[in-house]
């Protein structure tokens, strides 16, 4: 095990039009940790996550991926970083399948393992049905369903359980598991408690 | 278990082509919706002779400003949906967070714009020509001066839908913003054809459109890709 | 990278340009005062007729100043707006700010007092002059910069889509001018061509210097008060704008 974490942040700020909305956030995700931001409504969850995936620049503080800082290699840490915001980020004219395989094109993806992927998330009937007939929480497991097959290293997940069943809930928790596993790391945001071993949780004053 | 194997980083020709059959293939399912912007393109110029009577020798003489200015417009009108759909359905997220080179990713996404409104308008533009009296010597300038203009109205169409891409009252604000850029463009497309038809040649105005034309696809992308890591945080 | 740019911002930090501003300003309004004052009087009551357009002339001791600060003002909105995105320097994206309304003023401005002009001299108050034509595409692009700033509510990410596009704009001025030039020789119609500068008489041309200078430092002025409103608007929940605030109830 190498000593340096997967993803070390220090100090992060951010501020919105010159307002804070959080200051000198701390913390270090390692191989095989599961970290859950926590905070009401408002309190940053979504805009952390989207600093920690560099989508936007912190007003101040640093993060570092395998300890070296992040700037100087951007594009490495994007291609062991999955991400999945809170829209699915599906075109609705496409089936999953045909989704799947454009992402394939931007991202590192083990296109062989996508009937497996799409089987364990339950979406075997739909892999070729466009996207616009398929329900919310579908939606969201297609999305979820590129994780697996990415490779990546850290997932960062966005709420990742909006609109799933208690079976879809079961299936991510085991996705999650076997990342674990196998030496990722993931960070998300949620309300509710997942049944998982050794989450550490991360909470945002509103 | 052993040690997840990471699959290989696909390369740029690969991403460049994946997402440019995403595009083509998203127009052609919603074929509709694509088709449109050349319908405007039609029947707005149908309406020139309505509103300035039917004389051959006006038509012929308003016949390259107009069928530029429609162009112009058909193209504007579909540059506001280039990167809006992405934004509204979240793919947007992914390009920008993709280990590709974001400009590269929007290179592709404006060669799909182009090969569904640029390039059909071109193609169109004869039947316009005809409508409205343009004389045989002007074919040939408009069609080569539009494929090349086209492109460039994509090229900073795709600029202004980037900068204004999560922003309300998008379509007029974009149409501001880059209308006055589209000037030389216009001024070298029109003269193309207004010289042919005069007897004179066309190929100097279109040669300086070839040059914008190569300028905008060398700066365009990378201006567009910084618009968007602005543009998509509103 | 992260040095680089705290080394930036501590240089121009918003309460530290307010504070050294602060000192320059009644010099600048003195020497504006002065140079725009000797001017006027110097070109529109001392200087010669002009031997065509007799008195009408003597408005280009404004439109002419004013329509080189127009373009000026440009460049400095698109250098300030460059080294907002490069160095994310915060007073840099708020001289872009001022910047932006100020050039579109000062490019009406130039549009109006040319059609003032030229309705004596043209018998016309508008003809599609190249550099007429320019002047109006300027006002647009200023504009679409004013407009794009309006329509963002996340005040960091429209200056850094302001800046991109003005940048744009900056590569496409020349080609613009270059383009709307060659359009005019196309159709140049016969009027009279006032290019008459290099050759004016230096009685005429000495006052249309002061004035140009005068307007210069006028340019930086304003721009300055404008930076300075726009450092207090964005800073007003900072301390140092709340004491000076305080302090100047207290006075």
């Amino acid at each position: 095990m190498s000593p340096a974490p997967l993803l070390e942040f220090r100090d992060l700020a951010f501020e919105r039009n010159d307002v804070p909305l959080f200051t000198g956030l701390c913390g270090a995700v390692r191989s095989g940790d599961i970290l859950q931001i926590l905070g009401a409504n408002g309190a940053g969850k979504t805009t952390l996550l989207r600093v920690l995936t560099t989508a936007l620049t912190p007003a101040a503080g640093s993060l570092c991926w395998r300890g070296r800082p992040l700037p100087g290699q951007r594009s490495r840490y994007l291609a062991e970083l999955a991400f999945v915001g809170h829209t699915p980020g599906l075109k609705r004219a496409l089936s999953p399948r045909e989704n799947l395989r454009w992402l394939g094109g931007l991202f590192p993806l083990h296109r062989e393992r996508m009937d497996a992927a799409l089987a364990m998330l339950g979406l075997g009937e739909w892999a070729d049905i466009p996207c616009a007939q398929l329900s919310a929480g579908l939606l969201r497991r297609v999305a979820l369903a590129r994780l697996p097959l990415s490779g990546a290293t850290l997932w960062i997940l966005d709420e990742p359980l909006t609109a799933i069943d208690r079976d879809g809930t079961a299936q991510v928790e085991e996705l999650l598991r076997r990342h674990q596993a196998d030496g990722g790391a993931v960070v998300f945001s949620s309300h509710q408690a997942l049944a998982l071993p050794g989450v550490r949780q991360l909470a945002l004053a509103g | 278990m052993a040690a997840p194997q990471l699959p290989e980083l696909p390369g740029l020709a690969a991403g460049y082509g994946a997402l440019l059959r995403r595009d083509l293939q998203l127009a052609w399912r919603q074929r509709g919706q694509a088709v449109n912007p050349l319908i405007f393109f039609v029947m707005v110029t149908a309406l020139v002779p309505l509103a300035v009577g039917p004389e051959p020798a006006l038509l012929t003489r308003l016949a390259p400003g107009m069928v530029w200015i429609m162009a112009l417009l058909g193209t504007l009108l579909a540059a506001d949906a280039l990167f809006h759909e992405d934004f509204v359905d979240g793919a947007l997220e992914h390009l920008v967070l993709s280990p590709q080179p974001l400009w590269l990713l929007v290179l592709a996404k404006v060669t799909a714009h182009w090969l569904v409104i640029g390039l059909p308008i071109t193609l169109l533009s004869p039947l316009l020509g005809l409508m409205l009296a343009l004389p045989d010597a002007g074919f040939v300038p408009l069609l080569a001066g539009l494929a090349l203009g086209t492109l460039v109205f994509s090229l900073l169409g795709a600029v202004g839908g980037a900068l204004t891409v999560a922003l309300g009252g998008r379509s007029v604000l974009l149409s501001l913003l880059v209308l006055p850029l589209y000037v030389p463009v216009l001024i070298f497309g029109t003269s193309a054809v207004t010289q042919a038809v005069a007897g004179g040649g066309s190929g100097g105005p279109l040669a300086l459109l070839g040059a914008i034309a190569a300028l905008a696809l060398a700066v365009a992308p990378f201006a567009a890709a910084a618009a968007l890591r602005a543009g998509i945080d509103g | 990278m992260a040095r680089r740019w705290q080394w930036f911002h501590r240089l121009g930090s918003p309460p530290g340009f307010y504070r050294a501003s602060g000192y320059w300003l009644p010099w600048l309004a003195v020497a504006a005062a002065l140079l725009l004052g000797v001017g006027l009087v110097w070109g529109l009551v001392y200087a010669p007729p002009d031997a065509r357009q007799g008195n009408s002339f003597r408005i280009i001791y404004i439109h002419v100043p004013v329509s080189f600060l127009a373009l000026a003002g440009y460049y400095v909105m698109a250098v300030a707006g460059a080294v907002h995105l490069i160095w994310r320097m915060k007073l840099a994206d708020m001289v872009m700010t001022a910047a932006a309304p100020l050039g579109a003023a000062l490019t009406f401005v130039a549009l109006f007092s040319g059609a003032v002009w030229g309705k004596p001299t043209w018998g016309t108050y508008w003809v599609w002059d190249a550099r007429i034509t320019s002047m109006l595409v300027l006002l647009f692009l200023y504009l679409g910069v004013v407009a794009l700033r309006q329509g963002f509510s996340n005040q960091e990410a429209a200056g850094r889509a302001c800046a991109v596009l003005a940048l744009v704009g900056t590569v496409n001025i020349p080609i613009i001018y270059k383009s709307v030039d060659w359009w005019y020789s196309l159709h140049q119609p016969a009027t009279i061509r006032l290019t008459a500068a290099p050759s004016m008489h230096p009685d005429m041309f000495k006052p249309l210097l002061v004035m140009i200078l005068g307007l210069y430092v006028f340019y930086a002025l304003v721009l300055i008060l404008n930076t300075r409103a726009e450092i207090l608007a964005r800073e007003r929940r900072t301390g140092w704008v709340r004491e000076l605030a305080m302090g100047r109830n207290q006075d």
